[in-house]
């Protein structure tokens, strides 16, 4: 298979499905783009550079342009990430109701900093701008649940319970 | 419906939002019946424009207006669009999600009446992507909604047709910025649009668009349920109707609360959010998000509306209240709002991306103990040199308020810092 076939078969019918619905939602393909994106990276964690090739061509974008879209969004991983994804919110409310002690217990206990993940895989710990649960402060999100207001030792607990 | 909370008195603290027999139950979608059968596009700016409603997402513009210069008629260009703006990503707002996660169908409601009265055919909700219990809880009611015929082609027989499609953003403040978010979109590079033309006339893909926010879209129901004056008769001062009011940081009961617009600071603060936790005291708060200059213990009793914060150089914004209290380090605080300014800027004007990550390294040396005399001086200059006027955007001016009014409020411990070579609060333990 010559790597032009192969990019072109890494999609799989189900994503190329769901892409094109979000795109019949815009009158050009490239709205659809950064959609595109997420569905494929809700299904495989990342967006490898083949991955992006896939995307560019299923969409009709420049593979340059779609890359453009997808360095802009901190929420899009353009490098391997862990298994969950716990973003620690450091915008202002969460910092002066001790978010720091959060971010210290994560280093201390998973051995990692910000933008860096596990040796095994499980964690990558994100430094995120206000969660919009101020409220709730101090707050983290791991994968796509909200948990706050946290102390150090129930983050600890939440990620004894994240399997696997 | 509840008439003194008519945007949040049907919303279920702990529970899912009503569904659509719920919603209609309590006379929901009965506006919009009546609208599309006996008021013309027309009649509806009028009653808007009439009831002072002015926008809820951060600028207070006068949504009536805001119409106005919609191009309608036949000759208009076509399709027109409304793009909801529910990126919420300030730093201290929180109410967006309150009326997204707990009523999407008022919040349909709300788009159906606003595309009407610009003969919108398309709506886009733009979502942040940290709110996914709001876009399934959008999803949803958007399913319901299109299931009876209040939405999609011929809405109930009228000839009015509306689409509504849910895009959800992947992080990024500067997507909130009206016309920035226009080209986030399309797709394309995001920043914002140089102005004018306004999007009202040249917006999504070059068509007549009006972007709105979540809470002032929400609005709209009641206005066309109650009347123009019934709305204005709900605000305390001089502007109209009720208004979300959040309060965070060491507060007895953080949260948001529907109020009359115009209650003061000191009810919202003492009687809403339960006063200050214990072993805390009020030193100085944000009123609308990280946006908005501080105001201190004299200003508590000023209405929170539009004109009142303006009058002593802050603002309303979101209405999302940050609390400092006499335990923190107003520099610490500061420079993490300036972290934050300076890591979303765009971009796309020198004054912002270049002078934000300099406030950001100044404020970092003054609260880590390498602060040097001038640096106030040059941290002032900032204000002016990223001030209103110099760059494509709100961003840069944004992030001065709270700068500026730091330096007006907290100057003594700006220059305590840089005297003494350390920060006054890390000695007492009580920061990281
Ligand atoms: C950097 C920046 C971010 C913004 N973010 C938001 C936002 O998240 N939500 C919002 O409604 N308005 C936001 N705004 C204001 C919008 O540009 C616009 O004024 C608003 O959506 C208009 O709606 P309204 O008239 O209903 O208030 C932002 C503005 C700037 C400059
Ligand atoms: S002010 Fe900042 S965010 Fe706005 S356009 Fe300029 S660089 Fe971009
Ligand atoms: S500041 Fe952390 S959720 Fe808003």
């Amino acid at each position: 298979m010559s790597r032009d076939e192969k990019i072109r078969s890494m999609l799989t019918e189900e994503e190329k499905g769901m892409i094109d619905e979000e795109l019949s939602h815009y009158p050009t393909t490239r709205a659809g783009g950064i959609e595109a994106l997420k569905i494929v990276q809700r299904r495989r964690g990342w967006i490898s550079d083949d991955l992006l090739l896939a995307v560019a061509h299923h969409v009709g974008m420049a593979p340059a342009e779609l890359d453009r879209s997808a360095t802009f969004y901190n929420l899009i991983f353009r490098r391997p990430i862990g298994r969950h994804v716990v973003l620690v919110c450091d915008s202002v409310s969460c910092w002066l109701m001790g978010a720091d002690r959060l971010r210290d217990r994560l280093r201390h206990r998973l051995g990692v900093g910000a933008g860096e993940t596990t040796a095994d895989g499980r964690f990558t710990v994100l430094p995120n701008v206000c969660l919009g649960a101020c409220d709730r402060a101090p707050a983290v999100m791991i994968d796509e649940t909200l948990h706050g207001p946290l102390t150090e030792d129930e983050l600890d607990r939440l990620l004894d319970s994240q399997m696997p | 419906m509840n008439d003194d909370r008519p945007l949040t008195g049907q919303i279920r603290r702990h529970g899912p939002p009503p569904t659509l027999s719920e919603y209609e139950d309590c006379g929901g979608y009965a506006p919009v019946r009546t609208m599309l059968s006996h008021m013309t596009p027309e009649d509806v700016q009028q009653e808007v424009m009439n009831s002072n409603l002015r926008g809820r997402g951060g600028a207070g513009f006068p949504t009536g207006q805001k119409w106005s210069f919609v191009p309608m008629g036949a000759d208009a260009p076509r399709p027109k669009y409304l793009v909801v703006n529910a990126d919420e990503m300030e730093p201290g707002s929180f109410k967006d999600r309150l009326l997204l996660e707990g009523h999407p169908h008022r919040l349909i409601e709300g788009i159906i009446i606003a595309a009407y009265a610009i003969q919108a055919e398309c709506a886009y909700v733009f979502v942040r992507w940290a709110y996914h219990p709001s876009v399934i809880a959008l999803g949803r009611a958007i399913r319901e909604a299109r299931e009876t015929g209040l939405l999609g082609h011929n809405l109930l027989g009228s000839g009015f047709s509306l689409t509504v499609h849910v895009h959800t953003s992947a992080g990024r403040y500067i997507c909130g910025e009206e016309t920035a978010l226009l080209n986030a979109l399309e797709g394309h590079p995001v920043i914002p649009r140089s102005k004018p033309p306004y999007p009202q006339v040249c917006g999504l893909w070059g068509k007549p668009t009006i972007v709105q926010n979540v809470e002032t879209v929400c609005n709209l129901p009641h206005i066309l349920a109650h009347g123009a004056k019934w709305f204005r008769n709900l605000g305390k001062g001089k502007d109209a109707g009720t208004k979300l009011y959040a309060v965070s940081g060491r507060v007895k009961q953080p949260g948001v609360w529907e109020l009359p617009i115009g209650t003061s600071m000191r009810e919202i603060l003492e009687h809403h959010a339960g006063g200050m936790q214990e072993g805390y005291a009020f030193r100085a708060m944000q009123p609308g998000g990280g946006s908005t200059g501080f105001l201190t213990e004299d200003h508590l009793d000023l209405a929170m509306d539009f004109d009142s914060l303006s009058s002593v150089g802050s603002r309303l914004g979101t209405g999302t209240a940050i609390v400092l209290d006499d335990r923190t380090c107003p520099v610490g605080f500061v420079r993490n709002l300036e972290h934050f300014f300076a890591q979303e800027s765009c971009g796309w004007c020198t004054p912002c991306r270049d002078g934000l990550p300099w406030v950001e390294r100044l404020l970092a040396d003054i609260d880590n103990g390498n602060g040097r005399p001038q640096d106030v001086e040059i941290l002032e200059r900032h204000v002016t040199l990223l001030g209103p006027g110099r760059t494509y955007c709100a961003h840069a001016p944004g992030a001065m308020e709270p700068l500026k009014s730091a330096l007006r409020y907290f100057r003594s411990d700006f220059d305590r810092h840089i005297h003494d070579q350390r920060c006054p609060w890390k000695s007492q333990g009580t920061e990281a």
